[in-house]
């Protein structure tokens, strides 16, 4: 709690706020009827601070669930997660999830919305400019009055990136934001994705399926085995930005990442 | 005649109007119905006497003149003709309904006393008895709106809770389930005894029947919540009461409004019971009392206000639903 609110004082465009992230030896079960589930096991993974971290894998191994770890919504069954070397014990606006549903409350407005966070720690009153610059970062300061629901899929997924932006967060863990919007939109955001991550220096973990993504915004990519998950490889990608699909080197780190998921090309 | 070629020839700067309609058509059928029903009262004798056949003939009259008036000298264009010509056929026939009602009462006795009433008798009735009317309903509000008021209050918190914590749930659940299908109108004996007045009785009656509509529905529209939401709310620094303050509470009000609207329901049928129970004034007390002495006018005048003020107070919570829902999908 400390940290956070010395964090909230502090002005946000200047400190480049980011956080060394520690999972050692987590495995998560779930129990089903009974039945023990195993989803993760043992996996072992440091991000430094300010990294933009891919993770890769077949779909329902368990990625999602280790984000959720990481936010602190949940807790692992075994091993611990730390954030500066502080373990993680519940949920904290330092650390924010972005899910693939941008899950905006249908009921308030986009300003609202993205006023969340402040809101909710009583800040909002003294901190409402915060807001909007939020909102001007994203784009959509022209849509604060209205309701997601008239919002297009994109216009959604930036209001969702504003709600957890307005906070300033340490580490942005990034669900498959992407994963719903057409190709054109996902392109875009992307750029922007990435533009926000250079510009503001969180560090960030981004779940996706989507292996140019992974390879386009990452700084190193981990795939992960089916389930349970273990680490199966990993690859850093030592290329500046902003990356070209069609870079020689992204086509040919596609290609091996591809390859180590089981799917030669 | 001449007066109203007059009249057209007034208005002819209207009629040439761009994009304006023709003469109100509807109107004029209109005004013939409503001066049918004027001329039958006047014009023909009474088989059966009921009063205020003057008054009837002046207000029915005045009608058709002003749907005359409104025809020829009203707008041709603009949201309040777009009114006029969609209830056109309304008009027309409630004159229709008032010249047969009038003719086959009172001017045939084809429908006989005490069991039917010319629209001149309820008339009569508004007229000889407004007093007491006036007093009836004010009791019916103050009873409707402290028993609907408190119902839903009580069923509100109580399904917020229900919905929210599981201790409530284990507990208030089966007894809500067990108590919740049972006629509120079944309390009637016990609550005589455990209430001080037969009005607070009365109140408790209509509370629970439009109390608990609202608090099963708001439980399961709490319980129903989509829980990333509440994932959002606490990933955001959110405590538990803003979780049910802001997240919990706003998600449900569409289930509460469903809730709301039943009990609307419900609260009207009970009322009307509850003050046939040894009130002292009130609109059902009022029905029971004239059908005692076989005043069905009376009764079926008290019904006419009895729909007016229902009706109006089913609009009053369309009006609240729609500003507070405005935010769904494709709502209004």
């Amino acid at each position: 709690m400390p940290p956070q609110a010395s964090a909230l004082r502090a002005p946000p465009a200047v400190a480049r706020r980011n956080v060394a992230i520690e999972i050692r030896g987590v495995s998560q079960t779930f129990d089903l009827r009974g039945t023990a589930l195993p989803v993760l096991e043992d996996i072992d993974l440091a991000v430094a601070p300010g990294e933009f971290v891919a993770l890769l894998g077949p779909s329902g191994c368990g990625k999602s669930t280790l984000l959720r770890l990481v936010s602190g919504l949940d807790r692992p069954t075994a091993g611990t997660i730390a954030a500066d070397g502080v373990i993680v014990e519940g949920p904290d606006p330092s650390r924010i999830l972005v899910f693939q549903d941008p899950t905006l409350f249908p009921w308030a407005s986009v300003w609202n919305n993205v006023a969340t966070g402040l809101d909710a720690r009583g800040v909002l009153d003294r901190q409402r400019g915060r807001v909007d610059d939020a909102l001007k970062l994203v784009g959509l300061s022209g849509f604060a009055r209205a309701y997601p629901h008239q919002l297009s899929g994109g216009m959604a997924q930036r209001a969702a990136l504003a709600r957890a932006l307005v906070n300033d967060p340490a580490l942005l863990l990034l669900d498959e934001p992407l994963g719903k919007l057409d190709s054109l939109t996902r392109l875009t955001l992307q750029g922007e994705l990435l533009a926000l991550w250079r510009a503001k220096g969180f560090t960030a973990l981004l779940v996706t399926h989507d292996v140019e993504e992974a390879v386009l915004l990452s700084s190193r990519v981990i795939v992960l085995s089916e389930r349970p998950a273990r680490i199966k490889a990993e690859f850093a990608v030592d290329l500046a930005y902003p990356r070209h699909r069609d870079n020689p080197k992204v086509v040919e780190l596609r290609r091996r990442i591809l390859g180590t998921l089981g799917l030669e090309t | 005649m001449t007066q109203a070629t007059h009249l057209v020839e007034r208005v002819a700067p209207s009629l040439a109007r761009p994009g304006g309609r023709p003469v109100w058509a509807g109107g004029l059928a209109a005004a013939a119905s409503w001066g049918a029903a004027a001329l039958v009262t006047k014009a023909l004798p009474n088989a059966v006497p009921y009063g205020s056949d003057d008054l009837f003939a002046i207000l029915v009259g005045g009608g058709a003149v002003a749907f005359a008036g409104l025809a020829v000298a009203g707008p041709r264009s603009g949201r309040l003709r777009e009114m006029l010509d969609h209830y056109g056929p309304w008009f027309i026939a409630i004159g229709v309904w008032l010249t047969l009602w009038e003719f086959s009462t009172a001017k045939t006795g084809w429908l006989p006393k005490p069991f039917f009433s010319a629209p001149t008798g309820l008339l009569h009735v508004y007229v000889s008895d407004w007093q007491r009317l006036l007093i009836c309903v004010g009791y019916s509000l103050r009873l409707w709106a402290l028993g609907f008021g408190l119902g839903a209050l009580f069923g509100y918190v109580g399904g917020v809770a229900l919905g929210w914590s599981k201790p409530f749930a284990y507990w208030g659940m089966p007894i809500l389930k067990l108590i919740g299908p049972v006629p509120a109108t079944a309390w009637i004996p016990v609550t005589f005894y455990f209430f001080p007045t037969t009005f607070d009785a009365s109140v408790f009656i209509v509370a629970l029947a439009s109390g608990i509509p609202v608090m099963i529905l708001t439980s399961s529209g709490v319980a129903s919540v989509n829980r990333a939401y509440y994932d959002v709310g606490r990933n955001l620094g959110a405590g538990p009461w803003y979780l049910v303050s802001r997240i919990a509470i706003p998600s449900a009000l569409p289930h509460t409004f469903v809730g709301l609207f039943m009990g609307l329901y419900y609260s009207f049928a009970v009322l009307v019971v509850a003050e046939m129970l040894g009130a002292k004034y009130g609109l059902g007390w009022y029905i029971q009392f004239q059908t005692n002495y076989s005043g069905y006018a009376n009764v079926y005048a008290t019904i006419v206000i009895m729909s007016l003020i229902c009706a109006g107070l089913v609009k009053l919570l369309f009006v609240v639903r729609d500003r507070l829902l405005g935010w769904q999908e494709g709502f209004i």
